[in-house]
């Protein structure tokens, strides 16, 4: 039987990187990145924006390229050798990829927090203070003031503020990781990435790393790399699905969770991958 | 649904395919109580209409069970994307099967006073619309177990001519009750027997409108030509 009349094409699929979500500016526009370990093209070809003050969060099977992307955005490959990226990763006019982009100015202004919290073996104030010192001269009251600032921020004043010169490695797991995230924005950056942050903390340290996202966004471009679904269903307001080093789509979480685009989207965050 | 990869997870499979069974069934009790209830009014069995007025407490139960097992697999398995458009869809669709049973039941219990009041009154147009009324339930009920959206769309469109069927029966009975004032408490009965075919009939788009969004994420338009014209229809006292 044939059906007539019923023009669903307004509703046909519109290419993966016209889906971005609406409302805010980019803070990060990546343009045909590719990226390459050696021989091993590990990012094919990737357009995204990062939106500013949203969260958006990078899902995808191990060996994706989500957690490749996030070293894009802080150069840390530069940090190994045979690794290099090309095309564009443009932010407030510069491109981070570019080799003569100074590498301390950039990682003032993207701050990375890592899958298990490093705090460094010093006071809770050092750890606080250790990226402001190497960028900025503060007074004693200055830097008082602004280790409050990050703690506050970070949803750890209250919890430290009697001991911030007692040693960081003392705090819970927890209270660590929401500690490297007061290191991390006490810089004051524009991008905040989160290398998995909770995957080594309990269910309610989870939920205060994930509200303390949603109190961070308003001050910060957030991108997160998570292995849980549900997280980046409650912590994004934008979701990319990357698989074998291709961006499949990027949408808002709403949309990805109820009704994704992609088959292999679906396939994916339903658990039929296999 | 059918054509995709199964899940990882086995027993996520099992139980979706049971939220479909269990809507395949309390749809199969539905549309023996809409047959039955037919039948009680055509072949003037009361025996047929009480059977139909007692199973309706079962498909009372038949939509808690729905409703509990879906619940618990929105707490359990958190579904996402199509999985989670399942379950709202089964969600729904028993509010709708609930409803349709609530409209047999009243039909069987008005074929009951009918056959008192007026044994001998023609039931040919009413019968023909229960018929075509049966055939897209039964079509939409399947739509829920093939995920066939294609064939949502047909029976969504069907509807229009359960509308046009309405109409026709609506005027006749009006003019039943304008030849002989004896006729008003029959033709009142039969206007709403007539009126609970014609939202059996709704009820039947939507299950077939939930279909489609379970299978592909997307709602039908709003603009289903609604054929009811009765609600705006007045006698001419020619």
């Amino acid at each position: 039987m044939e059906i007539a009349n019923h023009d669903l094409s307004a509703q046909a699929p519109l290419p993966a990187s016209l889906h971005q979500v609406p409302g805010s500016e980019p803070r990060v526009s990546i343009r045909n990145l590719n990226f390459y370990y050696g021989q091993t093209h590990a990012l094919k070809n990737i357009s995204i924006d990062f939106p500013d003050r949203q969260t958006t969060a990078m899902i995808g099977p191990s060996g994706c390229g989500k957690s490749t992307l996030l070293r894009v955005l802080n150069r840390m490959y530069d940090l190994y050798p045979g690794q290099r990226a090309e095309g564009e990763v443009m932010m407030a006019g510069d491109n981070l990829i570019d080799p003569r982009l100074d590498l301390n100015k950039l990682r003032r202004r993207v701050g990375m927090v890592f899958q298990k919290p490093t705090p460094f073996p010093k006071s809770i104030y050092e750890n606080v203070m250790f990226g402001v010192r190497l960028h900025e001269k503060l007074s004693k009251a200055e830097a008082a003031e602004r280790v409050e600032w990050a703690l506050t921020r970070a949803a750890l004043w209250n919890e430290v503020k009697d001991r911030l010169h007692a040693s960081a490695l003392g705090l819970s797991g927890g209270q660590q990781q929401r500690l490297c995230i007061a290191r991390s924005i006490a810089v004051r950056p524009d991008v905040l990435l989160l290398d998995e942050p909770t995957s080594a903390l309990d269910p309610i340290s989870t939920l205060k790393i994930e509200e303390l996202i949603d109190e961070l966004k308003q001050d910060f471009t957030i991108v997160i790399v998570t292995h849980n679904m549900q997280q980046a269903g409650r912590c994004a307001d934008q979701v990319a699905f990357f698989y074998l080093g291709e961006l499949v789509e990027v949408g808002a979480s709403s949309q990805i969770f109820t009704a994704p685009r992609e088959r292999k989207t679906q396939e994916y965050i339903t658990g039929r991958f296999g | 649904m059918p054509d995709e990869p199964k899940h990882i997870v086995t027993s996520f499979e099992a139980d979706l395919k049971k939220l479909r069974d269990l809507i395949a069934n309390m749809g199969g009790l539905v549309e023996r109580a809409v047959a039955d209830a037919t039948t009680a009014l055509v072949s003037r069995d009361p025996d047929i209409a009480t059977r139909v007025i007692e199973g309706d407490a079962k498909i009372n139960a038949e939509q808690h069970n729905v409703e509990q097992f879906a619940v618990k697999l929105l707490a359990l398995r958190q579904p996402v994307a199509d999985d989670l458009r399942q379950v709202i869809q089964a969600l729904k669709v028993v509010t709708d099967l609930e409803r349709i049973g609530d409209y047999a039941a009243n039909i069987a219990k008005r074929s009951i006073v009918i056959n008192q009041v007026a044994s001998n009154f023609p039931l040919a147009g009413l019968g023909q619309m229960a018929l075509l009324v049966q055939q897209n339930l039964k079509a939409s009920i399947d739509t829920v177990g093939e995920a066939d959206p294609q064939k949502a769309i047909l029976v969504w469109r069907a509807d229009q001519m359960v509308d046009d069927l309405y109409n026709t029966i609506f005027r006749e009975l009006i003019t039943y009750m304008m030849e002989d004032a004896r006729n008003i408490s029959a033709c009142t009965h039969l206007m709403f027997i007539a009126k609970n075919l014609e939202r059996i009939g709704d009820h039947t788009t939507n299950i077939a409108e939930l279909t489609y969004y379970a299978v592909t994420g997307q709602t039908l338009p709003d603009y289903r030509p609604k054929g009811d014209i009765t609600s705006t229809y007045m006698a001419s006292s020619d």
